[in-house]
């Protein structure tokens, strides 16, 4: 069953009196509980692909059915709705709002939802918990590690059950062992039948998913399926 | 739409947080407001200080009372052209008296400026009302110390006076000022009566607390001519019966004074509307011109807000491409920065009020003012209103921001 259906999604830029194609003529097709890494060189229109699959751009044309539900017409208000229930996002440079606990962090998109207080809670804690920082819940972005913001996100990411997890180079701005750790928390995640969908220009961090999507100028270069991913922390660097 | 309280609760927090991170910028923005809504609800409290005091001092004067005079007090006609009028005599209101049936009590009046000296305590300039017994009736005089001169007095034209409570205070000070003697121009008048405080100050001279009363006979004796006019002060029974009091005054009048059927009336009959109307036309103007001048100095402050908040969107365009890229709605976005712009104001108005209130008290010494219920809504409101309306625009840039390029932004 597909999650995600995109049909020969175009996006154009006007850049002065040019006209740009970052996309041209993706379709692509994504089932439930599948780990795919979106590579490219930059310029290859990866970072706009991902803007289009996380909702938070929309196609010149095509269609994107995202869970069954045609978002490629979407209002701001809508895809706002749908961001919050269908995708869960980890950036690159975490984007935590630095004022505010990890709790209140990850209690956010509860909010945005709609959930009373003490469905909230529970939620948020179970999130945090699930990625091991439960006893950091009351701790301020600058009061954490790298690795441990970037926990923070995924729990962020996950506690509203969202359709795909939309990770964007995830572990650029770690050390290579935090980001293996976190590698590890999104296999584990996978496992638990989550859909990942990983945003990376690093051969060796895509040779973690199952399915490998190249992109260049703007068209799908290939798409293929690793046939022994890596699984991390069994192999050697 | 749904809405959900904790959506709000939520940009409520924000907010304070927000406001607590800037400290020294919120404050400042604040100054504004605080310094707008201030002098807003002063001049408020001041306008309705003078309309009570006007208020005060014009029922002294006796509500439904008319006065037939030479003269209009308000009015386009020619000054000349009254001038040449004849004067109303002693005579003319006698016969008035007899004719009029309406009224509960006419007395005719005579006014005089004069020295009043008693021991070394004396008034330049006060004011002598030369009037009979009857006046008492025409007014709401209450008396501190003794009583209005009689009829006997009014008739026999005796030196004899009753004084305003200023002028008793001043003179007398401490001591008591019944059956003593004052020298008015250097004529010994005997003081057979002193008013309880009654007017206000806005009426200057005419507050009846800043003058003399003493028969009309001993005006006429003493300081003016035989054929200076009087003012004959007419009370109606009450308010409903002004009107037809008027109609018999002008009539009785006519008849007194020999007119013709064709002729024009050769008196005015004057009424404290014409001195509302007066107040009203010179105070509203000045009022309007008060509040626009005080609104411009919260108009400022807006200003401030506004700018304020436009550099807090920016500062904060990362924070907003987060909360719209994890699931916040415009609403909830407009919503959080209207709240911190609103609560700015709030916060800037309850200190604002809390100033006018403590300012209020000081004027309160030279104007009867006091912070009214309705000048607190009004300022409240108004805070708000300006908060919500400063916080507008910023708020929309915030709200139609692309998630995107928010996002990138460093």
């Amino acid at each position: 069953m597909n999650i995600i259906n995109l049909e020969n999604i175009t996006k154009v830029y006007q850049v002065g009196s040019e006209e740009v194609h970052a996309l041209d003529g993706v379709s692509l097709k994504i089932d439930r509980n599948e780990y795919v890494a979106i590579m490219g060189p930059s310029g290859s229109g990866k970072s706009t692909l991902m803007n289009i699959l996380g909702c938070l751009d929309t196609p010149t044309d095509g269609k994107y059915d995202l869970n069954k539900t045609d978002v490629s017409g979407m209002s701001d208000n809508e895809l706002a709705e749908v961001r919050n229930r269908e995708i869960g996002f980890v950036f690159q440079t975490f984007n935590l709002l630095p004022r505010a606990t990890s709790f209140h962090n990850v209690e956010l998109p509860l909010i945005y939802a709609g959930i009373g207080s003490a469905r909230r809670r529970e939620l948020a804690e179970k999130a945090l918990a699930s990625v091991g920082l439960k006893e950091r819940m009351l701790h301020k972005p600058n009061e954490l590690s790298g690795g441990q913001r970037q926990r923070v996100a995924v729990a962020r990411a996950l506690v509203i059950g969202p359709s795909i997890i939309l990770a964007d180079e995830p572990t650029g701005n770690l050390d290579s062992k935090t980001g293996e750790d976190i590698m590890a928390l999104f296999h584990e995640i996978y496992k638990q039948g989550n859909t990942i969908i990983l945003v990376t220009h690093e051969e060796y961090i895509a040779n973690h998913a199952k399915r490998i999507i190249r992109l260049l100028d703007g068209k799908i270069a290939s798409d293929e399926r690793v046939a022994e991913h890596m699984v991390p922390g069994r192999q050697e660097k | 739409m749904r809405f959900h309280f904790f959506e709000w609760k939520e940009g409520l927090l924000i907010s304070l947080a927000a406001i607590r991170a800037n400290k020294a910028r919120s404050l400042l923005t604040m100054l504004g407001i605080v310094i707008g809504i201030c002098s807003v609800a002063l001049m408020a409290t001041a306008i309705n200080g003078i309309d009570k005091a006007f208020v005060e001092g014009i029922s002294s004067l006796g509500a439904d009372n008319l006065n037939i005079d030479k003269y209009a007090w308000f009015s386009n006609e020619d000054f000349f052209l009254m001038r040449n009028r004849k004067s109303i005599t002693i005579e003319q209101f006698e016969r008035f008296q007899k004719l009029a049936k309406l009224p509960v009590a006419v007395a005719p009046t005579i006014l005089s400026v004069h020295k009043v000296l008693y021991g070394d305590n004396y008034i330049e300039g006060t004011l002598m009302t030369g009037t009979t017994d009857g006046y008492v009736r025409t007014t709401n005089f209450n008396f501190s110390r003794g009583r209005f001169f009689s009829a006997l007095e009014s008739s026999g034209a005796r030196n004899v006076a009753v004084l305003g409570s200023e002028v008793a205070s001043h003179l007398f000070e401490r001591q008591d000022p019944l059956s003593q003697e004052v020298k008015i121009d250097g004529i010994p008048f005997r003081v057979v009566g002193v008013l309880e405080k009654q007017g206000s100050n806005l009426l200057g001279n005419f507050n009846p607390d800043n003058q003399v009363y003493m028969p009309i006979g001993a005006v006429f004796k003493y300081f003016r001519r035989a054929r200076d006019t009087v003012t004959i002060v007419v009370r109606a029974r009450n308010t409903q019966m002004l009107a037809a009091t008027r109609e018999e005054a002008i009539g009785m009048m006519r008849r007194v004074r020999g007119l013709l059927y064709n002729e024009k009336d050769d008196f005015s009959i004057n009424e404290q509307e014409g001195l509302t109307a007066n107040y009203n036309q010179v105070v509203g103007v000045i009022k309007l011109v008060g509040l626009f001048i005080t609104g411009l100095s919260l108009l400022v402050g807006a200003i401030g807000i506004m700018n304020i908040m436009f550099v807090s969107v920016k500062e904060r365009t990362k924070e907003i491409g987060i909360r719209k890229a994890i699931g916040a709605k415009k609403r909830t976005i407009m919503g959080q920065f209207l709240t911190e712009a609103a609560l700015i104001c709030l916060i800037g108005g309850l200190v604002g009020l809390l100033l006018a209130v403590a300012l209020s008290m000081v004027i309160n010494k030279f104007l009867p003012t006091s912070v009214q219920m309705n000048t607190v809504l009004l300022a409240i409101s108004i805070s708000l209103f300006t908060g919500i309306i400063s916080g507008l625009a910023p708020a929309w840039t915030a709200a139609k921001m692309n998630p995107v390029e928010a996002l990138r932004y460093e």
